[in-house]
């Protein structure tokens, strides 16, 4: 078994390298270059050719790509074309709060629909489920600007209980974070939870179709022992796949909120980064989030290879 | 009334309806809004009147004529690019399946990879060397949504490749065209429908999402998602401008919504969890 | 009457869609008592025997009808009544053992479960019970086999296992839906003549689910024999063998008596070879499928090959068509020879070798009309207009015993067994000249299946057509073979005219393997396990 999870590791990494040769390679192979990208149609040659020499774009792109990558692992990550300021000082803590508010989201949505999953898939066809599959549709359709600016209106605006930015900053406590963060992270919490919900409830409802389920039944043994000795476990592994996926997808979903609430994270740098053109600090911001989308992704893997008892117990 | 021979429950009439409502309102634009998108009528914010359905927006635009135009330019967008993205997602599906193992692993690997990488963060990477036209918009959401649509009509079309009616023509020495495009391709369609719904939505949701982070379709054009963010502000004030094309966004999902739903459930069948105890 | 056991009174199943599954069914069984249901795909019993336990599946119904356990309406009580009466009472065993156990614990922990949760014992007499059930059922190594986890013991043994788990609780009745009908027939006989040994030691009453009258007739005192979902006839097991007084009970007894018997055939010549295998080798990556086959199959004949599951009698099927490389040794067709790799055989090679599976409902494209189907090969291999592929279809749908009708409808609405009458039509209209027909009736009912086997005689007689007959059923191969080879792990251990195959057993495992198939006698389980037993 330890093989199996090594080879996911290994794939994990490697997965990872060429993810960012894909990265390096879109802001190169497409037609046009930084420099031409970052300086507009109007340029002149000259300056052109100024700006290449300056940036290093003369020699060759797989040598850039090298050297990048290199640095990268040692921590640099260059510095932004608009301000010359160093990458790495400016990412970090940002990464730090978008880390926070996923983090946070997590905590609320993960118990809430996976538990909700459940519930709706042992009592399928019910009201709760019907309750559940309205209320998760209604989360998946929306998008997540309107969720947020309904909560602004109505929690910050029309209450005054919430801030309606959520301006951190560094000698907050604990507390005041949770605090300004709050509509932020519900936002995100609706998002990424009724996907999770959806997704347990029909891998819950999978195993619940099993032969060996309706053995237990038939084994005269209550029903809610059915569910948690039998059905569960089983479900174990399909459920951490879902989750894994959508605390990735939550980490993504942050961008669009953390413009929202003007929120100091990754996601705001790098639309920011997009509007003004500044290739180094997206290419940081991309490298960034696919790697840990990658990492989470390979994790959730590595679980359900644990908790797999054919794997755990060959033959 | 029936639909492709079946009745459609409540829910799935109330998601035709509102999609209807809104391709209606997306073609008929210039003949249901009393102004045009680009005009300023009105003074920034002004309440909601007869002549002004809605109010007007940030710099006095109508609001309700610009919603009707954004309806043209956003579900446009999508259905362009989700169209785009099934061209060439179940074409490489299809070929991945059918194309023995080299071209399967290939492409297969490649895939992998580009989903390893969040979809809006690939989108952004892209959008900040090209900028954003309305072209380069649908190309590249396009793309990158292919890969999801490559992963499900290649696993579609895999469970169909081992069927021995698939096998049959294989041995009778059909082509590999021909066994694409009679036996695979029409048995794959069932499922890769509920698939376009869903993925329209998605791409829908993205687009809007572009654009409210103002990267995707670009002023002076009406849309959606860039409505949201021209008027966002206002929320502040108590407002409801943002919020009425943040709404026509979300009801247009929930309606395409129901009617994946109910197209779904047409074969689903009950689970072992409603068994009589 | 009181002293019945079980009584299922006037019950009725229905579907959610409305349809009747069971329809008026009623039996009772008394304690120590086998009755044995029987009947073809779709005659409920299965559902009659869920019902037994006041269950019923999702998406069907129980709507009439009682069901009393020890003099208690087990349908009327409440669900912790039920789940009293469920495990104690009456238990089941599932025909697949390996989908009913949860893969997720080791095997005696589910068998413990129940007697634990029921009340009736404390771990350790649970588990000391279970051992001694296992060492009932013959299972190896007693005290340590239910440490392991479901996925790690052979289907046999795990068969035997869920018979343990059903009588951890002692119940007066068990359940047995259809226990062996998934085991390869050397591993049935086991299994059967324990379970038949077991319900004789415990004295428990049971209702054994089957399709096979053979098996049924070895384990059951009476036979109720099931049609659409209604009691056609129920009886003492020799009177419904012997005089069944229903036609079709009569047309299952006489159809299942017909393949004990080796049937004559006209002679064929043996030496005009159209097809020859010789040393032939064939790989599933570094897996030797087929090891050294020699067969040869003459113009007109047919040659069928035996073996249970795993000896390689489908991969041969397909390195002969090229779907399965083939890594040495030969294959010719006609006097040529045939290339390993399907894409570089000519498509005149292809046309004159034809294949008809076991499934027809996967071997019909869903989404084209039957004349399409049918159709395609005349045109493809003919190039012939599409009034005259027409006009061959109507003679194709007549000759398979087909309404020409049927050329505009889809295949999906038929029937198994006319889906596979046009799977046969579709192999003819290549005009070729040997049909390689994999297990083409094994998923069919007895009766359907009967007719396919004479279709495909009387097209023998017509057209001169040969078969490569694939099968694991013994009673077909007696049937209709010319010659018999017998293959065992990838190997052919015997080859011959098949009378002579039959009669003198060359090889050990022919002997097993032949005189392990169930026979319509009531004493043929007891009489093959003394012979044995002598033997050893």
């Amino acid at each position: 078994m330890l093989k199996v999870i090594a080879a996911r590791v290994v794939l994990g990494l490697l997965t990872l390298l060429a993810v960012s040769a894909l990265i390096f390679a879109a802001t190169e192979i497409l037609p046009g270059d930084v420099a031409s990208a970052v300086l507009g149609q109007g340029a002149t040659p000259e300056t052109l050719a100024t700006f290449r020499a300056e940036l290093g774009l003369d020699r060759p792109a797989y040598i850039r790509y090298f050297e990048w990558l290199f640095s990268a692992l040692q921590g640099d990550l260059g510095v932004a074309l608009t301000n010359k300021r160093d990458i790495l000082t400016s990412i970090a803590p940002r990464f730090e709060n978008t880390m926070f508010l996923a983090g946070y989201a997590a905590l609320i949505a993960v118990p809430l629909s996976v538990g909700l999953g459940i519930l709706a898939a042992i009592n399928e066809g019910k009201w709760i489920d019907r309750v559940a599959n309205v209320l998760s549709l209604a989360a998946i359709s929306f998008p997540e600007f309107f969720i947020a600016y309904v909560l602004i209106l109505v929690f910050a605006v029309k209450l005054g209980w919430f801030p309606s930015l959520s301006t951190v900053f560094d000698d907050m406590t604990l507390s005041q974070r949770f605090h300004v963060t709050a509509l932020p992270a519900v936002t995100l919490t609706m998002l990424v939870a009724a996907h999770m919900l959806r997704m347990t409830r029909s891998s819950v409802l999978s195993i619940m179709s099993q032969p060996y389920i309706e053995m237990a039944f038939l084994k005269g043994l209550k029903r809610s022992r059915v569910v948690f000795v039998h059905a569960l476990p089983n479900a174990a592994a399909p459920i951490i796949t879902v989750i894994a996926l959508n605390l990735a997808y939550l980490i993504v979903g942050v961008v669009v909120i953390e413009v929202v609430f003007v929120y100091p994270g990754v996601g705001q740098f790098m639309v920011d980064g997009v509007t003004k053109r500044d290739l180094p600090v997206v290419q940081a911001c991309g490298l960034v989030f696919a790697a840990a989308f990658v990492i989470l992704n390979t994790f959730a893997d590595v679980m359900s290879i644990l908790v797999n008892p054919r794997l755990r117990k060959p033959r | 009334m029936r639909i492709l021979g079946h009745k459609p429950s409540l829910s799935a009439w109330i998601g035709i309806l509102i999609v209807g409502a809104f391709i209606a309102a997306a073609i008929f634009a210039p003949f249901i809004a009393p102004f045009t998108e680009s005009e300023k009528v009105a003074k920034t914010w002004s309440p909601p009147t007869s002549e002004f359905l809605l109010g007007a927006d940030n710099i006095g635009r109508d609001l309700f004529s610009r919603m009707v135009y954004g309806a043209r330019t956003t579900i446009g967008v999508a259905l362009a690019t989700t169209i785009l993205s099934f061209i060439i997602g179940l074409s490489l599906g299809l070929w991945a399946a059918v194309g023995g193992k080299l071209v399967d692993q290939v492409l297969s690997r490649f895939v992998d990879v580009m989903l390893s990488i969040p979809l809006l963060v690939f989108a952004l990477i892209i959008l900040s060397m090209f900028g954003s036209s309305i072209p380069t918009l649908i190309i590249t959401i396009a793309i990158l949504d292919s890969t999801r649509v490559f992963r499900l009509s290649r696993a579609v079309a895999m469970n169909l490749v081992v069927l021995e009616y698939v096998e049959a023509a294989r041995l009778r020495g059909e082509g590999l065209w021909w066994i694409m495009r009679r036996e695979v391709l029409p048995n794959a369609m069932p499922p890769m429908i509920s698939e376009f719904g869903l993925r329209f939505c998605f791409n829908f949701l993205f687009v809007a999402g572009l654009s409210f982070l103002g990267l995707g379709i670009q002023p002076p054009l009406a849309d959606w998602g860039g409505m949201v963010r021209d008027n966002g502000k206002a929320i502040s004030f108590g407002l409801l401008a943002p919020l009425w094309p943040a709404m026509a966004i979300a009801a247009m999902t929930v309606g395409v919504n129901l009617v994946v739903d109910w197209i779904l459930s047409i074969n689903a069948r009950p689970s072992g969890a409603s068994a009589e105890m | 009457m009181t002293d019945n056991i079980l009584k299922i009174r006037n019950l009725r199943i229905e579907a959610i869609s409305g349809a009747v599954l069971v329809d008026d069914v009623s039996l009772e069984l008394r304690p120590g008592e086998v009755l044995g249901l029987i009947g073809e795909g779709g005659a409920g019993k299965s559902t009659i025997g869920l019902a037994s336990m006041a269950y019923a599946r999702a998406g069907c119904k129980i709507t009439g009808g009682t069901v009393e356990i020890e003099g208690q309406n087990i349908r009327a009580i409440s669900a912790d009544g039920r789940r009293k009466v469920r495990g104690e009472h009456i238990a089941y065993v599932a025909q697949s053992a390996a989908a009913s156990f949860n893969p997720a614990y080791r095997i005696i922990d589910q068998i413990c479960e129940m007697p634990v949760l029921h009340g009736q014992m404390n771990k350790t007499d649970a588990r000391a019970w279970a051992i001694e059930l296992f060492r009932a059922l013959d299972l190896p190594n007693p005290e340590k086999f239910g440490e392991r986890y479901p996925h790690q013991v052979s289907g046999g043994q795990l068969q035997r296992a869920m018979a343990a788990m059903a009588m951890s609780c002692k119940p007066e009745i068990l359940v047995f839906d259809e226990p062996t009908t998934a085991l390869d027939v050397t591993t049935q006989i086991e299994v059967l003549a324990l379970i038949k040994k077991l319900i004789r030691e415990f004295h428990t009453a049971a209702l054994y689910i089957s399709h096979d009258l053979a098996v049924v007739a070895q384990v059951a005192d009476r036979i109720m024999v099931l049609r659409g979902g209604k009691t056609v006839e129920i009886g003492e097991t020799a009177q419904v063998l012997h005089e069944p007084k229903t036609d079709y009970a009569r047309a299952l007894v006489a159809e299942r008596k017909a393949a004990d018997k080796i049937s004559t055939h006209r002679a064929v010549a043996h030496e005009n070879a159209i097809l020859t295998v010789s040393d032939a080798v064939g790989l599933y990556e570094s897996f030797v499928a087929v090891k050294n086959v020699s067969i040869s199959v003459a113009r007109g004949e047919t040659v069928a090959v035996v073996g249970e599951s795993g000896s390689g009698k489908s991969s041969l099927a397909r390195l002969i068509v090229g779907l399965l490389p083939r890594s040495s040794g030969s294959v010719k067709f006609d006097g040529q020879e045939l290339s390993p790799a399907l894409k570089d055989r000519p498509r005149d090679q292809l046309r004159r070798i034809q294949l008809i599976y076991q499934q027809p409902d996967v071997a019909l494209n869903p989404r084209q009309t039957i004349g399409e189907i049918i159709g395609r090969p005349v045109e493809f291999y003919f190039k012939k207009s599409p009034a005259e592929v027409a006009e061959r279809v109507r003679s194709l749908l007549n000759q398979v015993g087909l309404p020409e009708d049927y050329a505009k409808r889809l295949s999906t609405a038929l029937s198994g067994g006319q889906k596979q009458r046009i799977c046969i039509a579709r192999a003819l209209a290549a005009e070729p000249d040997i049909i390689i027909c994999d297990e083409p009736t094994s998923a069919l009912d007895q009766l359907v299946a009967d007719e396919i086997l004479k279709l495909l005689g009387r097209l023998q007689e017509e057209l001169g057509v040969a078969y490569l007959f694939i099968t694991h059923d013994l009673g077909i191969v007696r049937r209709i073979s010319h010659r018999t080879a017998v293959m065992l792990r990838g190997e052919l251990i015997a080859d011959g005219p098949t009378a002579e195959v039959f009669a003198l057993p060359f090889h050990p495992y022919t002997e097993r393997l032949l005189s392990s198939v169930p026979e319509l006698r009531i004493d043929w389980l007891d009489e093959v396990l003394t012979k044995r037993k002598a033997e050893a």
